[in-house]
């Protein structure tokens, strides 16, 4: 119930950010909600079932397309993001079957593998998709702050539908399940769980809220090529984000989504030259000396009758 | 009595090595059978195959009426054989009852969390787990994590439970403690095969002793008789000794 609670405020603060802040601000919030996404989806395969996924850039690029190219037959947009998630998650369904059973390393190569392959596939179909030319996406006929609150409330809302479910998962029968399966697979296996089907699904459910992310930011930007929708930091940032938030937390990811994004902004606008390694080392000092994310202080702080779940 | 479990002619090959070489036993249920052979006998390589780790190379097995040779780790699971691990398999960042509660809704005998907690609770009582409900499985000593493996087996309801070494590495107390349980189980009409190495302890519980010697039955009877067979001596103590042993009789 205190989590909903929490959830709802959050939501209901931010949906108020239109009538006080400029599109710049919007802008940054529209982003934060898509990392919130990315996150938050990474948290099912990574935090739950303790599957180091490289796979969000391939979930994310393949929802860009979908939506993209079915536009560009003439699809309304609301029928290509809808089938953007469905596109992703069906991918993620058979793919998953064919490398979860790699464990550790050998599954992380896997998975990073997939948005590299996808975005050599695209770059040789100049006919189908563009090619390395790219996709141009139909405008919205409306003016640019509508634009900006229109894609704004787009993300929100998925940011919201993703940690509602998160929510439901970490209570549920699949989130137990998962838990187990990152604590010792084989031990879950010999007690009657098929460890098989619950990585897929959790595997599956880290890719369709990705490719609706995929899908309204193509939209947003009006303009995608493969080396921008299939880039390997989609895949790296939503770990770091989840790290630095709280590991298989419901709230982490998406604090860690605010603090990340945060940190670019003012880091990118101070050290124009060195922003990177400035980063890094922010990076790598918190999560040196937070190793249970920011989330982690807040438990510290207050300690709860039962341990959040 | 009707036969529960079938082995026959099953063997387990790695690489070159036959690590159980086309052994056949039936057994019944309700029985208590003591597994017993030195060292690398193949013990623990028959347990696996039986629940599907490593699945049987050649030969087939047969639990009720149903082929079980290829079926997965997690079916097998579910049609009611449990088993528990020499080295103990706890998730250990969960509770004691949650580790429990895992193996009743993973077999399916509870719907959701809630439930398999509550019937987590009723088998921690039954272990003499209860006042360690709520810790984490970490935070276990050795008996107590041995106890929880005994646990989470018994929260699977199962017709065949076996129990690889549940007593090694536990002091004479505790031994007492463990044995009594096995017992109490056993009276429940459960199935049980144990793996174990001490030897007084297999004689005192077991109705029949298989032994096993690099991968092939070499004797199986009444726990008594079997443990004076020549072959069994020679295995545990070397030929030489069993040669001077025969003389002395």
């Amino acid at each position: 119930m205190r989590t909903w609670l929490v959830l709802f405020v959050i939501v209901l603060l931010l949906a108020m950010l239109p009538l006080v802040g400029d599109n710049y601000l919007l802008r940054l919030a529209t982003t934060v909600c898509m990392y919130a996404v990315l996150a938050q989806s990474w948290n099912f395969i990574g935090g739950l079932a303790g599957y180091p996924s490289f796979a969000t850039a391939a979930f994310f690029g393949i929802g860009a397309y979908t939506s993209a190219i079915m536009q560009n037959y003439g699809a309304p947009i609301v029928l290509g993001w809808g089938s953007a998630g469905l596109v992703a998650m069906i991918f993620a369904a058979f793919i998953g079957g064919a490398i979860l059973h790699l464990r550790g390393h050998y599954f992380a190569i896997a998975s990073l593998v997939l948005a590299e392959m996808l975005r050599e596939i695209i770059n040789g179909m100049p006919d189908f998709a563009g090619g390395g030319k790219g996709l141009n996406l139909p405008i919205l006929p409306i003016s640019v702050t509508a634009q900006a609150q229109f894609f704004f409330y787009a993300m929100l809302g998925l940011a919201l539908v993703c940690t509602a479910t998160a929510i439901v998962i970490h209570r549920s029968k699949l989130g137990f399940s998962l838990r187990c399966i990152q604590q010792n697979e084989d031990a879950a296996n010999i007690l009657g769980l098929n460890t098989y089907a619950y990585k897929t699904a959790a595997f599956s459910l880290s890719a369709v809220f990705v490719g609706f992310a995929g899908a309204i930011y193509a939209s947003w930007v009006s303009y995608i090529e493969p080396p921008d929708v299939f880039d390997v930091l989609i895949s790296v940032k939503p770990m770091v984000m989840v790290l630095l938030g709280g590991l298989g937390t419901i709230f982490g990811p998406a604090l860690g989504a605010l603090i990340l994004l945060a940190f670019e902004e003012v880091v990118w606008r101070n050290f124009l030259t060195l922003h990177a390694a400035a980063l890094g080392l922010i990076i790598v000092v918190l999560i040196l000396f937070l190793p249970n994310g920011v989330l982690s202080l807040w438990n510290d702080w207050l300690p709860r009758k039962k341990p959040a779940r | 009595m009707t036969t529960l479990l079938t082995l026959d002619n099953v063997s387990r090959k790695f690489g070159g090595l036959n690590a159980v070489d086309g052994v056949s036993i039936a057994v019944e249920q309700g029985e208590i059978i003591g597994l017993i052979g030195p060292n690398g006998a193949g013990k623990t390589t028959l347990i696996n195959v039986i629940t599907g780790v490593h699945p049987a190379t050649a030969g087939r097995v047969q639990f009720e009426s149903r082929n079980i040779t290829r079926a997965r780790p997690y079916q097998i699971a579910r049609l009611g054989i449990a088993r528990t691990f020499q080295i103990v398999q706890p998730f250990p960042k969960l509770t004691v009852v949650d580790n429990v509660a895992a193996a009743a809704l993973f077999c399916g005998h509870a719907r959701s969390v809630r439930d398999a907690q509550a019937v987590a609770r009723e088998q921690l009582a039954f272990t003499g787990l209860g006042d360690e409900a709520d810790r984490p499985a970490a935070s276990l000593t050795l008996a107590r994590r041995k106890r929880l493996e005994l646990a989470k087996s018994l929260a699977m309801r199962p017709k065949l439970l076996m129990l690889d070494e549940v007593n090694a590495g536990l002091n004479p107390a505790e031994v007492e403690d463990a044995l009594a349980i096995i017992r109490k189980i056993a009276e429940q009409g459960v199935t049980i095969i144990v793996i174990e190495h001490l030897m007084k302890v297999v004689l005192s519980i077991s109705d029949r002793l298989v032994v096993l010697h690099h991968g092939q039955l070499i004797a199986q009877g009444a726990p008594q008789e079997v443990v004076q067979e020549t072959k069994v001596i020679e295995a545990y103590l070397g030929a030489k000794y069993a040669a001077k042993r025969e003389q002395l009789h």
